[in-house]
């Protein structure tokens, strides 16, 4: 990979930094009018999702870092291993728990997601911002309760818990936000 | 599609004509007169901290290079050596590499000569121009070794070089990080003061270390050599940087084979001198105090803007 120097560093950009992929995500460029120039850069260490600030002599660089992010479509878990198929090429990938995270909560067969790929490899897995999910477990519906405000949990087809309403029932389809986790609507099949 | 409309809204047009007008009006008033100089120039500076923009090519240029001004204090030296009296000069000016939300490569600053005035004149006329484009307010200055211990605790003239860098480290991650004094001072001028600062409203800083004085005489302060220069922070937001300017021409050559030595142990191009400011400052430079004010910076604090590329027309990215 090439290497970056401070002055190329820009927002999303992917570099090597302490052995680690990093995505940079602010670049601030410091200098007394006198005195010697500064960058102040602060980067989110891809493998562990920690944010970091460092401050590098202006001119120093960093090695680009091997960092893709594709949408891919999620196929099947067996167990160790979640399976993912880019959809032009039909390459299948295999990502394991520590780059699938908690993101198989939200991972349903045929749907698509973001996968980062780091030296070809999945690094991290991103859920759609809104998936459809079906209820398997929740506590029978209280009829005509449609306008109060209580919320009960529930739970999905992919282990995951949301609070819905009282109303929504064993079996029915709700969308829900990844990003909050927070029940939106229900889905008519 | 191109993006070709400015990166500046019509407001921000209107307040930097405005700041313009005021800035002229406020030098007319003092009899000081405008002078123009080249921006294209035979010689370049020796700072090692700041780097010039180079032209060359096209039939005037030859075989040889101009040199963008990083600003224009060698020709204004020429002519207050030659009995202009009090000049300003209202100029772009450029340094390559510098870009960010306080930074362009091409800026506008706004510099002017007093002689007679030492730095606190100065430092006072400064403060009234100011008051003028941002409205009254108070101000206040503090020398550099004050500042440093008022503000963090820490003496930049006595305190031993690695008791500066404990506290470097201390305050931010900068990695296996090697330089002289000064950058360990600078690192902790640009991260640990300048926070302080932002809350001190307008607040000049003066008498720096000689290793930063550049074109400033040095004297002698409580058992310290100390350059007269200074800089004003508004805000935590550096605006202007003065001196009482060095006259000796020996002296200033010796600071300029300096500086290129210095440019050296870091790896850059050596520059070389400009005999011409040389020869005034032999001729005779009036005892005097100048100083450099960032205009698109002065029309930051007075619109509240954040980000300079929204008060330019065309940032370099737009240019």
């Amino acid at each position: 990979m090439a290497n970056f120097s401070t002055n190329e560093f820009k927002p999303g950009l992917k570099v090597m930094f302490e052995g680690d992929p990093c995505s940079i995500l602010e670049n601030e460029f410091v200098k007394p009018g006198k005195g010697q120039a500064f960058n102040r850069v602060r980067l989110r260490n891809l493998r562990s999702g920690r944010v970091w600030e460092r401050t590098f002599k202006s001119g120093e660089s960093l090695e680009g870092a091997d960092v893709v992010d594709r949408t891919m479509q999620y196929l099947y878990n067996d167990g160790e291993f979640w399976y993912f198929m880019e959809p032009d090429t039909f390459e299948q990938h295999q990502a394991d728990a520590k780059a699938v995270g908690d993101a198989y909560l939200w991972l349903k067969d045929q749907d698509n997601c973001e996968v980062t790929l780091y030296n070809g490899s999945p690094l991290a897995v991103a859920p759609a911002n809104f998936v459809e999910l079906e209820i398997v477990e929740t506590d029978p519906g209280l009829k005509g309760d449609t306008a109060q405000g209580g919320t009960k949990p529930a739970k999905l087809s992919t282990g995951a818990v949301v609070k819905v309403p009282l109303f929504v029932t064993t079996g029915e389809v709700v969308r829900v936000d990844t990003r909050t986790g927070e029940y939106q609507n229900r889905v008519s099949k | 599609m191109t993006d070709w409309r400015p990166g500046a809204g019509q407001d921000a047009l209107q307040a930097r004509a405005a700041l313009l007008a005021a800035i002229r009006a406020f030098f007319a008033g003092r009899g000081v007169l405008e002078v123009e100089t080249p921006l294209l120039c035979s010689r370049g500076i020796t700072d090692p901290a700041i780097e010039p923009l180079l032209v060359s090519g096209g039939l005037s240029v030859g075989a040889g290079t101009r040199y963008l001004q990083t600003s224009p204090e060698y020709a204004m030296k020429r002519l207050l050596a030659s009995g202009s009296g009090s000049i300003y000069q209202i100029c772009k000016a450029f340094r390559d590499g510098e870009a960010g939300s306080r930074h362009n490569p091409e800026f506008t600053l706004l510099e002017w000569y007093r002689p007679g005035m030492d730095q606190h004149q100065l430092m006072a006329e400064v403060a009234a121009l100011v008051c003028t484009c941002l409205g009254e307010r108070p101000w206040q200055a503090l020398s550099y070794r004050d500042l440093f211990r008022e503000s963090i605790g820490v003496d930049p003239f006595a305190d031993s070089l690695a008791s500066l860098q404990q506290r470097v480290h201390e305050t931010v991650d900068v990695g296996a990080l090697n330089g002289d004094r000064d950058l360990w001072l600078d690192l902790l001028l640009t991260h640990a003061v300048e926070p302080w600062l932002a809350r001190q409203g307008l607040c000049f800083v003066y008498d720096y270390p000689p290793s930063q004085a550049a074109l400033a005489r040095l004297v002698e302060r409580d058992g310290h050599a100390v350059g007269e220069r200074f800089e004003l922070y508004v805000d935590g937001i550096e605006l202007a940087n003065g001196y009482h300017e060095l006259g000796d021409a020996a002296e200033q050559r010796a600071r300029f084979e300096d500086d290129n030595r210095r440019r050296e142990a870091r790896g850059l191009l050596q520059r070389p001198l400009d005999e011409a400011l040389l020869a005034a400052l032999a001729a005779g430079l009036p005892d005097c105090s100048g100083v450099a004010l960032g205009v698109d910076r002065l029309l930051l604090l007075a619109t509240g803007e954040t980000d300079i590329r929204h008060l330019l027309a065309f940032s370099w990215e737009r240019s």
